[in-house]
This record gives C-alpha cells, structure tokens and sequence, in this order.
C-alpha cells in the first residue's frame, strides 16, 4: 500500500537535535578526549621513530600513521581500528531504545512525521557527530605533523591521508549501525551496549585471529604434501583471509595499509607470478593503490547500509508501545 | 460528510495468534468527550493506536477526520495531539525546548512556534517553569505538559491515553479542569482510562471495553439504563408486615430485593423516595432510613460484568 507523504519530513529536525544532544553530552566529551589522548599518544611515539630511523623516505609524512616505536607494537592505525569501533558504539548503542525507556517514542512518531525520518535522523546525527571529530583528529595530525618533522605533505601524501580519512568514517559508519541495530532490537541500553562491545570484540581480535583459520582448516583441509614440506595449503590460506575479511577491522586494516604503504602491491596472499617484473618496494601510484584496496572499501559501505537496512526493517515493525 | 471526526468500523488488531481489539465500531462527533474505559489489556490502548496511524490495522476500517490512518498517518498526526500513557519527555532539556522540538517536527515557523508555546505552557500553568528542565518535573506537571503540546498543535482532536493514571486527587482535577477547557475550544477528545469514577465526570459518552470488544456504548445514564435497568436504587430500613409487595405496587418501581433483615433495595426509573415512604407509613410499618443512590459507572460495570460471568458459569 502506497503511503501518502515524504518519508523524509522531518529527518534535518531530529539530525540537529540529536546532533546538538551529541555534542553537549558528557559521553561525548569522554570518548573526545580519549581519541585524541590515545592518538597523540601514537603519534608521538611514531614521530620519535621516524626521527630515529627514517633518513630519506619519500612518503615520511604517511610513517606518522604506520609508523610503531620499537618495543612498543602501537601504530595511530590500530589505535583507530580500536577507538574508532568504541566511539561509534559509544553514541549508537541507545539510541532507540532509549526514546523507549523515556516513553519520548509514541510521543515524536505522533507527530507528522514517519518512523524513517527518526531513524534515518539519528544515523546521520551520529555520522555527522564522528566524521566532525575524525576530521578535526585529522587536522591535529597533519599539524603536529608538520610541526614535529618540519616536513611538509606532498599532494600524494595528502590525498592518500584524505581516502584513509574518508575510509575511517566509513569504518565508522559500520559500526554505529550496528549499534543502532542493537539499540532496535534490545529493549535494554545495557544489554544492547554489552552485547554490541562483546560483537566488536569478537570481530576485531577472535574471528580474525582464531575462527577464520579453525573454519579455514574444516572447509579446506590442509594437504599434506604441503604440510610435509613445512608450507600452509593455498587454498586453506585463502578460505581463511577470505573469512577473516568478514571482520570490518580486518578490512579497514587492510585498506590502511594499501593505502598508507604505496608499495603494498597486494592484499591477502601473493603468488610468485605476481612478483614477476616488480621492482620490490616501489611506490605504486595513488589510483593503483585505490584499486588494491577498492574491494575492502565497498564492502565497508555495503556493511553499514546492509546493517542499517536492517534495523531499518526491524524498527518499521516494531510496536510502539513499551 | 457527517459530522463524526472519528469513525471506527469492524475495527481488528491481531498479533500473531491472539486478538487484542476484535471488531470494534464506534464514532466520535466533533466537540464531543467520549471515553475508552475498561481494565488494563482490554485493548484501549491498541485502539487508538491504530486510530493514530502507529499500529497496522488487521482488518476492519478508520477514519479520522476524514483520512485513512492507514493510507495518510501524516494527515492524521497533524491534525490529531496525542498523550501516551505516562508520556515522556527528554530530561535534559526545559520545558520550552521540548515543546520546541515538537513543534519543529510539526514544521511550525519560527515566531509562530514562540507565541504558541509561551500561550500553550501559560494555559496548562506551566509558564513559570518553561525553562527548567523536564527532569525536575513532576508526574502531574508531565502531564500537562503533554496537554500543552496538544494545545500548541492546535489539534482538533485530542487522544488521551490513561490521563489521569498515577496522579494525586489535586493534580487530578486540575487535569480534567484542562481536558473541560479542550471541549470549550470545540475540541473533540478521546481518552482511555481503567479509573471509572474520575472520568464519569468529564465524559459524554463512553464505551466500555472487555477482551478486546466494546460490551456497552452510550452516556452514563443510558448504560445505567441497560443494566441496572432503572436508574435509581432506593435503599430503605423499615419495620413491618408485607411491605415488599405493597413497594412493588408502587408507581416507577421495577424490582425489590431484599437486603437483610428489614432491609429491602428497590430499583426505579426515577427517585421514588416520596411514594415509597408514603407506601411504608401507610401499612403501618416503621420507616427507619430511606436513601437514594445513583449507581456509578463503576457499579454499572461491576453489575454488568458479574452478569456476563454468572451467565457463562451457567452455560458452562
């Protein structure tokens, strides 16, 4: 049955009213602060290695995001693949069953206005609220940047740091409509919270590490002639990247570095007619790299759309009533 | 088009497996108070839900001022106001901002919104606190709150869902004092509540519910009619021989029960107190106290409902 009027009505109300309830909360302010001391943390750490180590690298301004102090395992990427998840989460994970538990819900949708535009409203508010903070990060990064290695970006430089940005609010986008999900479907903030940090740990560190490969090694057995000669089957290596990349973290990882390290010439396994005529550590050019990494960045759009279409679906026939 | 602004026919809402509303027809006229009444789970509240476009219609049909709520919830919204059963605000911010951010959705422009808010808040007795924020506020203070949301939207219609639930007597009054007011401003409005005695006051017309279906539909004086079959009980305490059948000589008189000893109940169309303490002093018995009750819609439903059961136990 068609219903009458636009769906839309109403989405810019709630975006500025969520949007201005993010940005004056204390939540907020919490995980602001946390991004930027853990960033600055990883910066730091990356800049005094360069300063160390790093005479000549004609992409010195990207080893700030790669870049790990001996001894010490953190690159300002991880650090993102970490913070990241836990501010989107942080803003999403109650953001409808909230207006539930205040009983504010059969209140809003009886005005003129559909159930789209709340949903659509509070998606976009928690969007715009992360890509605000991620650019301002971004900023403070090319700064310090510059002030500390006295080296300015070039054009390259500045376009691949510009994508990865774009990536991470992409990466972002996953992530709080998953916890836009969970706020549909648990009545509880508490349990949808705990559920959607146990989700993302979950995906971050355990599938990646361990399930992908125990699912790899049922679905494609290793062969022992390979495993005589001490090497990993091909074909269970690529069953077990390919699981692994269900995991947003995995992509995002994998695009930070196709397009952070240009002479990264492949993601996931590299056979050795892929090698033939390359010149080993040679910068690829920015829309190669791209291409490397477009795959990944695809599937971090679609996961966001196909997990908010989800709530979506859920939210439309949900009962108003507590 | 007839003067209803809200007509409900065969109205059904069914989740999957049980009945909550089944087959429901009634019509509210415009400037009227007509009152959803019944226990919790009596399907009150699914009914004007589907009236207001928030919950599908399993079969049947609705029109509310004239649109479908089904077709053109936004037609519908905008012309209905609507307090939920212990309606919410957001805490954090003042009376005014909430109320501000309704009226943005409802798309007023901005000195219009300014000017109705400040009119809607005074009228409820809130203008002193607009700009305190909603998480100081009271039970009673929420409510009328939610009543000056209504006012703001100018609505033609007002849904009430439990208005008067979890208030204090005071508050209370004060609250159908505003509800009165509603009427005068030519507003038709419904509302639900499982409180009988307090709504009775305020309603032209009420439909009682039982198991998702209206038992009985009319004013209180009609329902009375119907099942208590008079209006009127006559209490009287008297001394003597014979005096029940003199009594059920009486004029006006329907029924006469005894209610122990030298204690008889009379039911009446009418308030009989006169004839039947003529009746009494007239075969010489003692009359020692005569009173008069107007069953309220709470014995009215009581009775009602004591029938039913009694009837299925006889049937079983």
């Amino acid at each position: 049955m068609q219903r009458e009027g636009s769906a839309l009505h109403g989405v810019g109300v709630v975006m500025l009213k969520e949007l201005s309830d993010h940005l004056g909360s204390v939540r907020m302010r919490v995980l602001e602060w946390m991004v930027v001391l853990f960033a600055l943390a990883a910066v730091y750490l990356a800049i005094q290695q360069i300063k160390d180590v790093t005479a000549e690298d004609p992409f010195l301004f990207l080893r700030l995001f790669t870049s790990a102090r001996e001894g010490i395992p953190v690159t300002l990427v991880l650090f993102l693949t970490i913070l990241v998840p836990v501010f989107a989460i942080g803003l999403g994970f109650d953001a409808v069953n909230s207006e539930h538990n205040r009983r504010t819900l059969s209140r809003i949708l009886s005005q003129p206005i559909y159930r789209d535009a709340l949903l659509f409203g509070k998606f976009l508010a928690g969007l715009v609220t992360l890509s605000i903070s991620l650019i301002a990060l971004w900023l403070l990064l090319i700064g310090l940047g510059l002030l500390m290695l006295g080296v300015p970006p070039n054009a390259e430089e500045l376009a691949r740091a510009f994508i990865f940005l774009l990536v991470t609010i992409a990466y972002a986008g996953v992530w709080l409509a998953l916890a836009l999900l969970f706020s549909i479907v648990f009545r509880s903030a508490a349990t949808a919270a705990l559920l959607t940090f146990g989700l993302w740990l979950f995906l971050w560190l355990l599938w990646p590490l361990f399930f992908s490969s125990m699912l790899a090694g049922i679905i494609a057995p290793p062969d022992p002639r390979y495993t005589a000669l001490g090497l990993d089957t091909p074909e269970t290596i690529e069953w077990q990247t390919a699981l692994s990349r269900l995991s947003p973290s995995t992509l995002y990882g994998e695009v930070a570095l196709a397009l952070l390290n240009p002479a990264q010439r492949a993601l996931g396994t590299i056979y050795l007619a892929q090698l033939q005529g390359a010149v080993p550590g040679a910068p690829l050019p920015l829309a190669q790299s791209l291409i490397i990494a477009w795959p990944q960045i695809v599937a971090l759009v679609a996961g966001s759309i196909l997990l908010f279409v989800a709530g979506y679906i859920l939210f439309q026939r949900q009962e108003v009533r507590a | 088009m007839s003067d209803n602004v809200i007509e409900a026919r065969n109205l059904t809402k069914r989740y999957d497996g049980t009945v909550a509303v089944n087959g429901i027809s009634f019509s509210v006229a415009r400037g009227e108070i007509f009152g959803l009444l019944g226990p919790n789970g009596a399907g009150k509240t699914t009914t004007i839900l589907m009236l207001l476009g928030l919950s599908d219609i399993s079969d049947g049909e609705a029109r509310v001022l004239g649109h479908d709520p089904v077709r053109d919830p936004l037609a519908v919204k905008r012309r209905v106001g609507y307090l939920p059963d212990q309606v919410g605000f957001y805490d954090n911010l003042t009376a005014a901002d909430n109320l501000r951010y309704t009226a943005r959705l409802i798309g007023l422009g901005r000195d219009e919104r300014e000017a109705k808010i400040k009119d809607a808040l005074a009228h409820v007795g809130l203008a002193d606190v607009a700009d305190n924020r909603v998480g100081t506020f009271s039970r009673g203070m929420r409510q009328r709150l939610g009543l000056a949301e209504i006012l703001m939207k100018d609505a033609e219609i007002a849904v009430l869902d439990e208005p008067t639930s979890g208030l204090d007597p005071q508050a209370t009054v004060e609250l159908l004092e505003i509800i009165r007011n509603l009427k005068r401003h030519n507003v038709s409005v419904l509302l639900s509540s499982h409180l009988l005695e307090r709504v009775q006051s305020v309603c032209d017309r009420v439909a009682l519910f039982n198991e998702g279906r209206i038992a009985l539909i009319g004013t209180v004086p009609e329902l009375r009619r119907q099942v208590i079959g008079g209006g009127f009980r006559v209490e009287l305490e008297a001394e003597g021989q014979g005096l029940a059948d003199r009594l059920k000589a009486v004029p006006g008189v329907q029924r006469v029960e005894d209610a122990g000893p030298n204690r008889l109940r009379l039911a009446s169309e009418r308030d009989v107190r006169p004839e039947a303490a003529a009746a009494v002093v007239a075969a010489g018995g003692r009359l020692l106290r005569l009173s008069v009750e107007e069953p309220s819609l709470e014995v009215i439903y009581t009775e009602y409902f004591n029938r039913i059961n009694e009837g299925e136990r006889h049937a079983a």
